[in-house]
Protein backbone atom coordinates (compact mmCIF):
# COMPACT_ATOMS: atom_id res chain seq x y z
CA UNK A 1 0.00 0.00 0.00
CA UNK A 2 2.91 2.31 0.83
CA UNK A 3 4.23 1.78 -2.62
CA UNK A 4 0.91 2.65 -4.17
CA UNK A 5 0.77 5.82 -2.15
CA UNK A 6 4.19 6.74 -3.39
CA UNK A 7 3.26 6.05 -7.00
CA UNK A 8 0.13 8.07 -6.55
CA UNK A 9 2.13 10.95 -5.11
CA UNK A 10 4.60 10.83 -7.96
CA UNK A 11 1.82 10.87 -10.51
CA UNK A 12 0.04 13.72 -8.86
CA UNK A 13 3.31 15.61 -8.60
CA UNK A 14 4.03 15.09 -12.27
CA UNK A 15 0.64 16.20 -13.45
CA UNK A 16 0.64 19.21 -11.16
CA UNK A 17 -2.26 18.09 -8.99
CA UNK A 18 -0.48 18.81 -5.72
CA UNK A 19 -0.95 22.02 -3.82
CA UNK A 20 2.11 24.04 -2.91
CA UNK A 21 2.49 22.72 0.62
CA UNK A 22 2.26 19.12 -0.46
CA UNK A 23 4.65 19.81 -3.33
CA UNK A 24 7.21 21.28 -0.99
CA UNK A 25 6.86 18.32 1.35
CA UNK A 26 7.30 15.87 -1.50
CA UNK A 27 10.37 17.64 -2.84
CA UNK A 28 11.88 17.65 0.65
CA UNK A 29 11.18 13.93 0.90
CA UNK A 30 12.95 13.24 -2.37
CA UNK A 31 15.96 15.27 -1.32
CA UNK A 32 16.32 13.43 1.97
CA UNK A 33 15.49 9.93 0.86
CA UNK A 34 17.55 8.52 -1.98
CA UNK A 35 15.27 5.50 -2.38
CA UNK A 36 12.23 7.65 -2.86
CA UNK A 37 14.09 9.91 -5.24
CA UNK A 38 15.26 6.93 -7.26
CA UNK A 39 11.76 5.50 -7.37
CA UNK A 40 10.34 8.86 -8.38
CA UNK A 41 12.70 9.41 -11.30
CA UNK A 42 12.30 5.84 -12.41
CA UNK A 43 8.55 6.10 -12.35
CA UNK A 44 8.71 9.45 -14.06
CA UNK A 45 10.76 7.99 -16.87
CA UNK A 46 8.41 5.08 -17.13
CA UNK A 47 5.39 7.31 -17.37
CA UNK A 48 7.17 9.32 -20.05
CA UNK A 49 7.57 6.17 -22.05
CA UNK A 50 3.95 5.24 -21.55
CA UNK A 51 2.77 8.67 -22.60
CA UNK A 52 5.10 8.62 -25.54
CA UNK A 53 3.53 5.37 -26.61
CA UNK A 54 0.07 6.74 -26.36
CA UNK A 55 0.92 9.96 -28.18
CA UNK A 56 2.73 8.17 -30.95
CA UNK A 57 -0.12 5.73 -31.30
CA UNK A 58 -2.69 8.42 -31.70
CA UNK A 59 -0.40 10.37 -34.01
CA UNK A 60 0.03 7.30 -36.16
CA UNK A 61 -3.69 6.82 -36.26
CA UNK A 62 -4.14 10.41 -37.27
CA UNK A 63 -1.50 10.07 -39.96
CA UNK A 64 -3.11 6.97 -41.35
CA UNK A 65 -6.42 8.76 -41.37
CA UNK A 66 -5.04 11.69 -43.33
CA UNK A 67 -3.26 9.36 -45.70
CA UNK A 68 -6.42 7.38 -46.37
CA UNK A 69 -8.42 10.52 -46.84
CA UNK A 70 -5.97 11.95 -49.34
CA UNK A 71 -5.69 8.63 -51.10
CA UNK A 72 -9.42 8.29 -51.47
CA UNK A 73 -9.67 11.87 -52.66
CA UNK A 74 -7.08 10.96 -55.23
CA UNK A 75 -4.82 13.88 -54.42
CA UNK A 76 -1.73 11.92 -55.42
CA UNK A 77 -3.40 9.79 -58.02
CA UNK A 78 -2.15 11.57 -61.15
CA UNK A 79 -0.10 8.49 -61.78
CA UNK A 80 -1.25 6.08 -59.16
CA UNK A 81 -2.65 2.76 -60.16
CA UNK A 82 -3.47 3.58 -63.75
CA UNK A 83 -2.18 0.94 -66.10
CA UNK A 84 -0.42 3.42 -68.33
CA UNK A 85 1.47 5.00 -65.52
CA UNK A 86 2.24 1.62 -64.03
CA UNK A 87 4.35 1.01 -67.07
CA UNK A 88 6.03 4.37 -66.62
CA UNK A 89 6.67 3.53 -63.02
CA UNK A 90 7.97 0.08 -63.83
CA UNK A 91 10.14 1.64 -66.47
CA UNK A 92 11.56 4.06 -63.94
CA UNK A 93 12.10 1.30 -61.49
CA UNK A 94 13.87 -1.04 -63.81
CA UNK A 95 15.37 1.25 -66.37
CA UNK A 96 18.91 0.58 -65.29
CA UNK A 97 18.38 -3.16 -65.39
CA UNK A 98 16.65 -2.83 -68.72
CA UNK A 99 19.50 -0.80 -70.12
CA UNK A 100 22.04 -3.35 -69.00
CA UNK A 101 19.95 -6.24 -70.27
CA UNK A 102 19.52 -4.53 -73.62
CA UNK A 103 23.23 -3.95 -73.87
CA UNK A 104 23.96 -7.58 -73.08
CA UNK A 105 21.32 -8.80 -75.50
CA UNK A 106 22.85 -6.61 -78.16
CA UNK A 107 26.29 -7.96 -77.52
CA UNK A 108 25.17 -11.55 -77.52
CA UNK A 109 23.24 -11.28 -80.74
CA UNK A 110 26.18 -9.51 -82.28
CA UNK A 111 28.73 -12.09 -81.24
CA UNK A 112 26.43 -15.00 -82.02
CA UNK A 113 25.85 -13.60 -85.44
CA UNK A 114 29.54 -13.39 -86.21
CA UNK A 115 30.44 -16.71 -84.71
CA UNK A 116 27.54 -18.62 -86.16
CA UNK A 117 28.55 -17.60 -89.62
CA UNK A 118 31.90 -19.10 -88.84
CA UNK A 119 30.79 -22.29 -87.16
CA UNK A 120 27.40 -22.69 -88.65
CA UNK A 121 27.32 -26.42 -87.98
CA UNK A 122 28.05 -26.12 -84.31
CA UNK A 123 25.90 -23.75 -82.32
CA UNK A 124 27.80 -24.61 -79.17
CA UNK A 125 30.74 -22.70 -80.45
CA UNK A 126 28.88 -19.40 -80.00
CA UNK A 127 30.89 -17.74 -77.26
CA UNK A 128 33.14 -20.63 -76.48
CA UNK A 129 36.43 -21.56 -77.96
CA UNK A 130 37.13 -25.04 -79.19
CA UNK A 131 40.43 -26.03 -77.73
CA UNK A 132 42.17 -27.09 -80.92
CA UNK A 133 45.51 -25.56 -81.60
CA UNK A 134 45.35 -24.34 -85.17
CA UNK A 135 48.49 -22.30 -85.00
CA UNK A 136 51.01 -25.04 -84.78
CA UNK A 137 54.46 -23.87 -84.13
CA UNK A 138 56.15 -24.48 -87.43
CA UNK A 139 59.57 -24.70 -85.90
CA UNK A 140 58.51 -27.15 -83.27
CA UNK A 141 56.87 -29.23 -85.94
CA UNK A 142 59.90 -29.26 -88.23
CA UNK A 143 62.13 -30.20 -85.37
CA UNK A 144 59.86 -33.04 -84.57
CA UNK A 145 59.92 -34.29 -88.12
CA UNK A 146 63.69 -34.24 -88.21
CA UNK A 147 63.84 -36.05 -84.95
CA UNK A 148 61.60 -38.69 -86.39
CA UNK A 149 63.67 -39.04 -89.51
CA UNK A 150 66.81 -39.46 -87.47
CA UNK A 151 65.87 -41.86 -84.80
CA UNK A 152 62.66 -43.53 -85.80
CA UNK A 153 63.73 -47.09 -86.10
CA UNK A 154 60.22 -48.44 -86.00
CA UNK A 155 58.62 -49.74 -89.13
CA UNK A 156 56.03 -47.01 -89.09
CA UNK A 157 56.03 -45.25 -92.38
CA UNK A 158 56.98 -41.68 -91.65
CA UNK A 159 54.87 -39.20 -93.52
CA UNK A 160 57.32 -36.43 -94.17
CA UNK A 161 55.05 -34.41 -96.39
CA UNK A 162 52.33 -34.30 -93.82
CA UNK A 163 51.68 -30.74 -92.63
CA UNK A 164 49.23 -30.63 -89.74
CA UNK A 165 47.05 -27.56 -89.31
CA UNK A 166 45.43 -28.55 -86.05
CA UNK A 167 46.41 -30.35 -82.91
CA UNK A 168 44.31 -31.73 -80.12
CA UNK A 169 44.17 -34.60 -77.66
CA UNK A 170 42.51 -37.99 -77.67
CA UNK A 171 42.75 -41.14 -75.63
CA UNK A 172 42.14 -44.83 -76.07
CA UNK A 173 38.78 -46.23 -75.08
CA UNK A 174 39.54 -49.68 -76.45
CA UNK A 175 43.01 -51.19 -76.72
CA UNK A 176 42.33 -52.47 -80.23
CA UNK A 177 42.74 -48.93 -81.52
CA UNK A 178 39.71 -46.77 -80.75
CA UNK A 179 40.44 -43.25 -79.68
CA UNK A 180 37.93 -40.75 -78.39
CA UNK A 181 38.25 -37.04 -79.07
CA UNK A 182 36.00 -34.07 -79.89
CA UNK A 183 33.86 -33.89 -83.00
CA UNK A 184 34.97 -30.32 -83.59
CA UNK A 185 38.58 -31.50 -83.74
CA UNK A 186 38.14 -33.82 -86.68
CA UNK A 187 35.08 -32.46 -88.36
CA UNK A 188 36.83 -30.85 -91.33
CA UNK A 189 39.93 -32.98 -91.37
CA UNK A 190 40.96 -34.84 -94.49
CA UNK A 191 43.84 -36.71 -92.88
CA UNK A 192 44.17 -37.57 -89.23
CA UNK A 193 47.24 -38.76 -87.46
CA UNK A 194 47.48 -39.81 -83.84
CA UNK A 195 50.76 -39.80 -82.05
CA UNK A 196 51.68 -41.41 -78.77
CA UNK A 197 54.11 -40.22 -76.15
CA UNK A 198 57.04 -41.93 -77.81
CA UNK A 199 56.32 -40.09 -81.03
CA UNK A 200 54.96 -43.08 -82.93
CA UNK A 201 52.48 -41.82 -85.48
CA UNK A 202 49.55 -43.74 -86.80
CA UNK A 203 46.94 -42.72 -89.30
CA UNK A 204 43.37 -42.86 -88.11
CA UNK A 205 39.84 -42.54 -89.48
CA UNK A 206 36.78 -41.19 -87.75
CA UNK A 207 34.11 -43.85 -87.43
CA UNK A 208 31.74 -41.69 -85.43
CA UNK A 209 31.26 -37.97 -85.07
CA UNK A 210 28.40 -36.23 -83.31
CA UNK A 211 28.44 -32.46 -83.41
CA UNK A 212 25.66 -32.22 -80.82
CA UNK A 213 27.51 -34.04 -78.06
CA UNK A 214 30.84 -32.99 -79.62
CA UNK A 215 32.19 -36.51 -79.40
CA UNK A 216 34.12 -38.34 -82.10
CA UNK A 217 35.65 -41.78 -82.13
CA UNK A 218 38.63 -42.56 -84.31
CA UNK A 219 39.87 -45.96 -85.39
CA UNK A 220 43.59 -46.35 -85.84
CA UNK A 221 43.83 -47.81 -89.32
CA UNK A 222 47.58 -48.08 -89.45
CA UNK A 223 48.75 -51.65 -89.74
CA UNK A 224 51.75 -50.78 -87.62
CA UNK A 225 49.55 -50.30 -84.63
CA UNK A 226 49.49 -53.22 -82.28
CA UNK A 227 46.69 -53.88 -79.90
CA UNK A 228 47.47 -52.62 -76.41
CA UNK A 229 46.18 -54.11 -73.22
CA UNK A 230 45.58 -52.84 -69.76
CA UNK A 231 43.81 -49.52 -70.20
CA UNK A 232 44.10 -48.30 -66.60
CA UNK A 233 40.95 -46.15 -66.37
CA UNK A 234 37.24 -46.79 -66.30
CA UNK A 235 34.22 -44.72 -67.32
CA UNK A 236 31.52 -44.08 -64.70
CA UNK A 237 27.91 -43.78 -65.80
CA UNK A 238 27.03 -41.64 -62.81
CA UNK A 239 27.44 -37.91 -62.43
CA UNK A 240 30.49 -36.72 -60.56
CA UNK A 241 30.19 -34.51 -57.49
CA UNK A 242 30.82 -30.80 -57.14
CA UNK A 243 34.27 -29.82 -55.98
CA UNK A 244 35.77 -33.17 -56.87
CA UNK A 245 39.43 -32.74 -57.66
CA UNK A 246 40.23 -33.63 -61.27
CA UNK A 247 43.21 -33.67 -63.57
CA UNK A 248 43.92 -33.97 -67.24
CA UNK A 249 46.66 -34.85 -69.67
CA UNK A 250 46.83 -33.22 -73.04
CA UNK A 251 48.85 -31.78 -75.86
CA UNK A 252 48.65 -28.01 -75.81
CA UNK A 253 52.33 -28.31 -76.78
CA UNK A 254 54.28 -30.95 -78.61
CA UNK A 255 54.98 -32.46 -75.23
CA UNK A 256 52.34 -33.94 -72.99
CA UNK A 257 51.11 -31.50 -70.32
CA UNK A 258 49.53 -32.26 -66.97
CA UNK A 259 46.93 -29.96 -65.41
CA UNK A 260 44.70 -30.17 -62.37
CA UNK A 261 41.55 -28.46 -61.12
CA UNK A 262 38.13 -29.19 -59.73
CA UNK A 263 34.58 -29.76 -60.82
CA UNK A 264 32.80 -26.41 -60.53
CA UNK A 265 29.30 -27.15 -61.86
CA UNK A 266 27.25 -30.16 -62.85
CA UNK A 267 26.11 -28.50 -66.03
CA UNK A 268 27.93 -26.88 -68.88
CA UNK A 269 27.47 -23.94 -71.18
CA UNK A 270 23.99 -22.44 -70.77
CA UNK A 271 22.94 -25.20 -68.39
CA UNK A 272 23.83 -27.98 -70.83
CA UNK A 273 23.30 -31.08 -68.70
CA UNK A 274 25.39 -33.24 -71.00
CA UNK A 275 28.53 -31.56 -69.76
CA UNK A 276 30.28 -30.29 -66.66
CA UNK A 277 31.89 -27.01 -65.92
CA UNK A 278 35.36 -27.51 -64.58
CA UNK A 279 37.97 -25.14 -63.37
CA UNK A 280 41.33 -26.02 -64.82
CA UNK A 281 43.98 -24.31 -66.84
CA UNK A 282 43.77 -25.47 -70.44
CA UNK A 283 44.92 -24.19 -73.77
CA UNK A 284 44.21 -24.87 -77.40
CA UNK A 285 45.31 -28.44 -77.90
CA UNK A 286 43.73 -29.76 -74.70
CA UNK A 287 40.48 -30.50 -76.53
CA UNK A 288 39.58 -34.16 -76.35
CA UNK A 289 41.69 -34.79 -73.27
CA UNK A 290 40.37 -37.00 -70.46
CA UNK A 291 39.03 -35.44 -67.24
CA UNK A 292 40.01 -37.89 -64.54
CA UNK A 293 39.07 -37.95 -60.88
CA UNK A 294 41.40 -38.97 -58.05
CA UNK A 295 40.42 -42.64 -58.34
CA UNK A 296 41.36 -42.77 -61.99
CA UNK A 297 37.87 -42.67 -63.39
CA UNK A 298 37.37 -40.71 -66.57
CA UNK A 299 34.42 -38.48 -65.72
CA UNK A 300 34.54 -36.42 -68.89
CA UNK A 301 36.23 -35.19 -72.03
CA UNK A 302 37.46 -31.61 -72.30
CA UNK A 303 35.69 -29.81 -75.08
CA UNK A 304 35.78 -26.04 -74.85
CA UNK A 305 36.30 -23.04 -72.66
CA UNK A 306 34.49 -19.77 -72.31
CA UNK A 307 36.29 -17.11 -74.29
CA UNK A 308 35.81 -14.17 -71.99
CA UNK A 309 36.06 -15.86 -68.63
CA UNK A 310 39.11 -17.33 -67.01
CA UNK A 311 39.17 -20.95 -65.91
CA UNK A 312 35.68 -21.76 -67.17
CA UNK A 313 36.10 -24.99 -69.07
CA UNK A 314 33.45 -27.41 -70.25
CA UNK A 315 33.80 -31.16 -70.36
CA UNK A 316 31.43 -33.69 -71.87
CA UNK A 317 30.15 -36.16 -69.29
CA UNK A 318 31.51 -39.62 -69.85
CA UNK A 319 28.09 -41.25 -69.85
CA UNK A 320 27.70 -39.76 -73.33
CA UNK A 321 30.38 -42.20 -74.44
CA UNK A 322 28.05 -45.08 -73.71
CA UNK A 323 25.42 -43.53 -75.95
CA UNK A 324 27.99 -43.05 -78.67
CA UNK A 325 29.07 -46.67 -78.46
CA UNK A 326 25.49 -47.83 -78.75
CA UNK A 327 25.02 -45.76 -81.88
CA UNK A 328 28.22 -47.14 -83.38
CA UNK A 329 27.07 -50.67 -82.65
CA UNK A 330 23.74 -49.96 -84.29
CA UNK A 331 25.01 -48.09 -87.35
CA UNK A 332 28.30 -49.78 -88.09
CA UNK A 333 28.02 -53.02 -86.18
CA UNK A 334 31.31 -52.35 -84.47
CA UNK A 335 31.60 -53.36 -80.84
CA UNK A 336 33.86 -51.22 -78.74
CA UNK A 337 34.66 -52.59 -75.34
CA UNK A 338 35.36 -50.05 -72.64
CA UNK A 339 37.90 -51.07 -70.01
CA UNK A 340 36.35 -52.49 -66.87
CA UNK A 341 39.31 -52.68 -64.54
CA UNK A 342 40.64 -49.58 -62.88
CA UNK A 343 44.30 -49.88 -61.99
CA UNK A 344 44.83 -46.21 -61.05
CA UNK A 345 42.99 -46.29 -57.77
CA UNK A 346 45.07 -45.72 -54.64
CA UNK A 347 48.17 -44.79 -56.62
CA UNK A 348 49.86 -41.49 -56.06
CA UNK A 349 49.48 -38.94 -58.81
CA UNK A 350 52.95 -39.39 -60.34
CA UNK A 351 52.43 -43.12 -60.70
CA UNK A 352 48.93 -42.55 -62.08
CA UNK A 353 50.33 -40.27 -64.76
CA UNK A 354 53.10 -42.73 -65.63
CA UNK A 355 50.48 -45.39 -66.23
CA UNK A 356 48.21 -43.04 -68.13
CA UNK A 357 50.63 -41.34 -70.48
CA UNK A 358 50.83 -44.23 -72.90
CA UNK A 359 47.13 -44.10 -73.59
CA UNK A 360 46.75 -40.39 -74.24
CA UNK A 361 47.41 -39.42 -77.84
CA UNK A 362 48.10 -36.30 -79.79
CA UNK A 363 45.57 -35.91 -82.56
CA UNK A 364 46.79 -33.98 -85.59
CA UNK A 365 45.51 -33.48 -89.04
CA UNK A 366 44.83 -31.30 -91.98
CA UNK B 1 2.38 24.45 -38.34
CA UNK B 2 4.92 22.55 -36.26
CA UNK B 3 3.04 23.47 -33.12
CA UNK B 4 -0.05 22.07 -34.74
CA UNK B 5 1.85 18.93 -35.57
CA UNK B 6 3.08 18.58 -32.00
CA UNK B 7 -0.51 18.84 -30.83
CA UNK B 8 -1.46 16.05 -33.20
CA UNK B 9 -3.60 18.39 -35.24
CA UNK B 10 -5.17 16.72 -38.25
CA UNK B 11 -5.19 19.88 -40.35
CA UNK B 12 -1.46 20.45 -39.85
CA UNK B 13 -0.75 16.86 -40.84
CA UNK B 14 -2.89 17.16 -43.91
CA UNK B 15 -1.16 20.35 -45.06
CA UNK B 16 2.28 18.83 -44.67
CA UNK B 17 1.11 15.79 -46.59
CA UNK B 18 -0.32 17.80 -49.45
CA UNK B 19 2.75 19.96 -49.80
CA UNK B 20 5.47 17.36 -49.52
CA UNK B 21 4.34 13.89 -50.30
CA UNK B 22 4.61 14.09 -54.10
CA UNK B 23 8.31 14.98 -53.98
CA UNK B 24 9.08 12.13 -51.62
CA UNK B 25 7.10 9.70 -53.68
CA UNK B 26 8.90 10.53 -56.88
CA UNK B 27 12.20 10.19 -55.04
CA UNK B 28 11.32 6.72 -53.75
CA UNK B 29 10.06 5.50 -57.10
CA UNK B 30 13.12 6.80 -58.90
CA UNK B 31 15.21 4.87 -56.43
CA UNK B 32 13.89 1.38 -56.71
CA UNK B 33 10.76 1.69 -54.59
CA UNK B 34 7.06 1.05 -54.97
CA UNK B 35 4.43 3.73 -54.27
CA UNK B 36 3.53 1.90 -51.05
CA UNK B 37 7.11 2.22 -49.87
CA UNK B 38 6.70 5.97 -50.24
CA UNK B 39 3.69 5.97 -47.89
CA UNK B 40 5.59 3.96 -45.30
CA UNK B 41 8.68 6.12 -45.48
CA UNK B 42 6.72 9.34 -45.38
CA UNK B 43 4.79 8.16 -42.37
CA UNK B 44 7.97 7.35 -40.52
CA UNK B 45 9.46 10.71 -41.44
CA UNK B 46 6.33 12.37 -40.09
CA UNK B 47 6.83 10.56 -36.79
CA UNK B 48 10.40 11.85 -36.65
CA UNK B 49 9.08 15.33 -37.29
CA UNK B 50 6.37 14.87 -34.67
CA UNK B 51 8.84 13.82 -32.01
CA UNK B 52 11.09 16.68 -32.92
CA UNK B 53 8.25 19.20 -32.79
CA UNK B 54 7.05 17.80 -29.46
CA UNK B 55 10.48 18.15 -27.87
CA UNK B 56 10.09 21.92 -28.21
CA UNK B 57 13.78 22.44 -28.92
CA UNK B 58 13.23 22.31 -32.62
CA UNK B 59 14.29 25.17 -34.80
CA UNK B 60 13.92 24.47 -38.44
CA UNK B 61 16.99 25.97 -40.07
CA UNK B 62 15.89 25.08 -43.56
CA UNK B 63 12.71 24.61 -45.50
CA UNK B 64 10.40 21.95 -44.18
CA UNK B 65 10.50 20.28 -47.58
CA UNK B 66 14.30 19.98 -47.49
CA UNK B 67 14.18 18.64 -43.97
CA UNK B 68 11.59 16.01 -44.80
CA UNK B 69 13.41 15.07 -47.96
CA UNK B 70 16.64 14.57 -46.03
CA UNK B 71 14.97 12.36 -43.48
CA UNK B 72 13.14 10.31 -46.06
CA UNK B 73 16.34 9.86 -47.99
CA UNK B 74 18.11 8.49 -44.92
CA UNK B 75 15.22 6.24 -44.00
CA UNK B 76 14.99 4.89 -47.51
CA UNK B 77 18.72 4.27 -47.78
CA UNK B 78 18.55 2.35 -44.56
CA UNK B 79 15.66 0.27 -45.74
CA UNK B 80 17.41 -0.55 -48.98
CA UNK B 81 20.51 -1.58 -47.10
CA UNK B 82 18.49 -3.80 -44.83
CA UNK B 83 16.92 -5.53 -47.81
CA UNK B 84 20.32 -5.85 -49.45
CA UNK B 85 19.32 -3.92 -52.46
CA UNK B 86 21.44 -0.93 -51.72
CA UNK B 87 21.54 1.34 -54.69
CA UNK B 88 24.79 3.28 -54.64
CA UNK B 89 23.65 5.67 -57.32
CA UNK B 90 20.78 6.97 -55.21
CA UNK B 91 19.70 10.26 -56.70
CA UNK B 92 20.48 13.42 -54.83
CA UNK B 93 19.66 16.32 -57.06
CA UNK B 94 17.74 17.89 -54.20
CA UNK B 95 19.38 19.87 -51.47
CA UNK B 96 19.86 17.88 -48.26
CA UNK B 97 20.65 18.77 -44.67
CA UNK B 98 22.38 16.56 -42.11
CA UNK B 99 19.85 14.61 -40.06
CA UNK B 100 22.14 12.24 -38.16
CA UNK B 101 20.97 13.36 -34.70
CA UNK B 102 17.34 12.99 -35.62
CA UNK B 103 17.90 9.52 -36.95
CA UNK B 104 19.70 8.44 -33.83
CA UNK B 105 17.04 9.84 -31.57
CA UNK B 106 14.34 8.33 -33.70
CA UNK B 107 15.90 4.91 -33.57
CA UNK B 108 16.15 5.04 -29.81
CA UNK B 109 12.57 6.21 -29.45
CA UNK B 110 11.40 3.62 -31.86
CA UNK B 111 13.07 0.94 -29.78
CA UNK B 112 11.50 2.23 -26.59
CA UNK B 113 8.18 2.42 -28.33
CA UNK B 114 8.38 -1.21 -29.37
CA UNK B 115 9.56 -2.22 -25.90
CA UNK B 116 6.61 -0.57 -24.22
CA UNK B 117 4.21 -1.92 -26.78
CA UNK B 118 5.61 -5.40 -26.26
CA UNK B 119 5.42 -5.12 -22.48
CA UNK B 120 1.81 -3.96 -22.70
CA UNK B 121 0.93 -6.92 -24.84
CA UNK B 122 2.58 -9.27 -22.37
CA UNK B 123 0.74 -8.21 -19.22
CA UNK B 124 -2.53 -9.33 -20.76
CA UNK B 125 -6.12 -8.37 -19.95
CA UNK B 126 -7.70 -6.71 -18.07
CA UNK B 127 -4.44 -4.96 -17.11
CA UNK B 128 -3.73 -3.76 -20.62
CA UNK B 129 -7.13 -2.13 -21.14
CA UNK B 130 -7.15 -0.76 -17.65
CA UNK B 131 -3.79 0.97 -18.05
CA UNK B 132 -4.63 2.19 -21.51
CA UNK B 133 -7.87 3.66 -20.29
CA UNK B 134 -6.15 5.54 -17.51
CA UNK B 135 -2.82 6.58 -19.00
CA UNK B 136 -3.67 6.92 -22.66
CA UNK B 137 -7.33 7.70 -22.89
CA UNK B 138 -7.01 9.69 -19.65
CA UNK B 139 -10.27 8.44 -18.24
CA UNK B 140 -11.11 9.18 -14.64
CA UNK B 141 -11.03 6.50 -11.98
CA UNK B 142 -14.82 6.40 -11.40
CA UNK B 143 -15.37 6.04 -15.15
CA UNK B 144 -12.93 3.17 -15.29
CA UNK B 145 -14.47 1.53 -12.25
CA UNK B 146 -17.88 1.37 -13.88
CA UNK B 147 -16.55 0.37 -17.30
CA UNK B 148 -14.50 -2.50 -15.89
CA UNK B 149 -17.05 -3.52 -13.26
CA UNK B 150 -15.16 -2.62 -10.08
CA UNK B 151 -17.28 -1.84 -7.06
CA UNK B 152 -15.70 1.57 -6.54
CA UNK B 153 -12.97 3.88 -7.78
CA UNK B 154 -10.59 2.93 -4.98
CA UNK B 155 -10.81 -0.71 -5.94
CA UNK B 156 -10.06 0.19 -9.54
CA UNK B 157 -7.16 2.28 -8.40
CA UNK B 158 -5.60 -0.56 -6.40
CA UNK B 159 -6.02 -2.84 -9.37
CA UNK B 160 -4.49 -0.25 -11.64
CA UNK B 161 -1.40 0.04 -9.43
CA UNK B 162 -0.98 -3.70 -9.35
CA UNK B 163 -1.03 -3.73 -13.14
CA UNK B 164 1.31 -0.78 -13.33
CA UNK B 165 3.90 -2.44 -11.13
CA UNK B 166 3.78 -5.54 -13.29
CA UNK B 167 4.15 -3.53 -16.46
CA UNK B 168 7.04 -1.63 -14.99
CA UNK B 169 8.81 -4.83 -14.08
CA UNK B 170 8.38 -6.19 -17.58
CA UNK B 171 9.45 -2.98 -19.22
CA UNK B 172 12.54 -2.39 -17.13
CA UNK B 173 13.65 -6.00 -17.33
CA UNK B 174 13.79 -5.72 -21.10
CA UNK B 175 15.00 -2.17 -21.05
CA UNK B 176 18.02 -3.11 -19.01
CA UNK B 177 18.67 -6.07 -21.25
CA UNK B 178 18.83 -3.83 -24.24
CA UNK B 179 21.14 -1.30 -22.65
Amino acid sequence: MDENLLLDAIERYRSGQMDDAEKLFFEELRKNNADIDQAASEHSFFLDQLENLSEQKSFRQNLKGVENKLRSEGVFSENDGEPKSKVVYLWNRYRRTIAVAAAIAGLISFSTATVISKYSENKKAAVITPLVDNKLNQFEHKLNQIEHKLNDATAIPVKPKFEANFRATGFLVDGSGYIITNAHVVQNAKNIIVENKKGDQFSAQPIYSNTVTDLAILKITDTAFKKVNGLPYTFPKTTAELAEPIFTLGYPREEVVYGEGYLSAKSGYYGDTASYQISISVNPGNSGGPVIDKDGEVIGIISSKETNADGVVFAIKSKNIYTALKEIKKDKDITIKLPTVNSLKDLDRVKQIKKLEDFVFKVKGN
Amino acid sequence: MLTGLAANDTNAIETIYRENFATIRSFIIKNNGYPDDAYDIFQEAMIVLFEKAKSGSFNLSCQLQTYLYSICRRLWLKKLQKQNRYNPSIETIEEIVPVEDEMELHEKKDKDFLLMEGALKKIGEPCKSLLEAFYMEKKSMPEIASAFGYTNADNAKTQKYKCLVRLKKLFFAQYKNKE
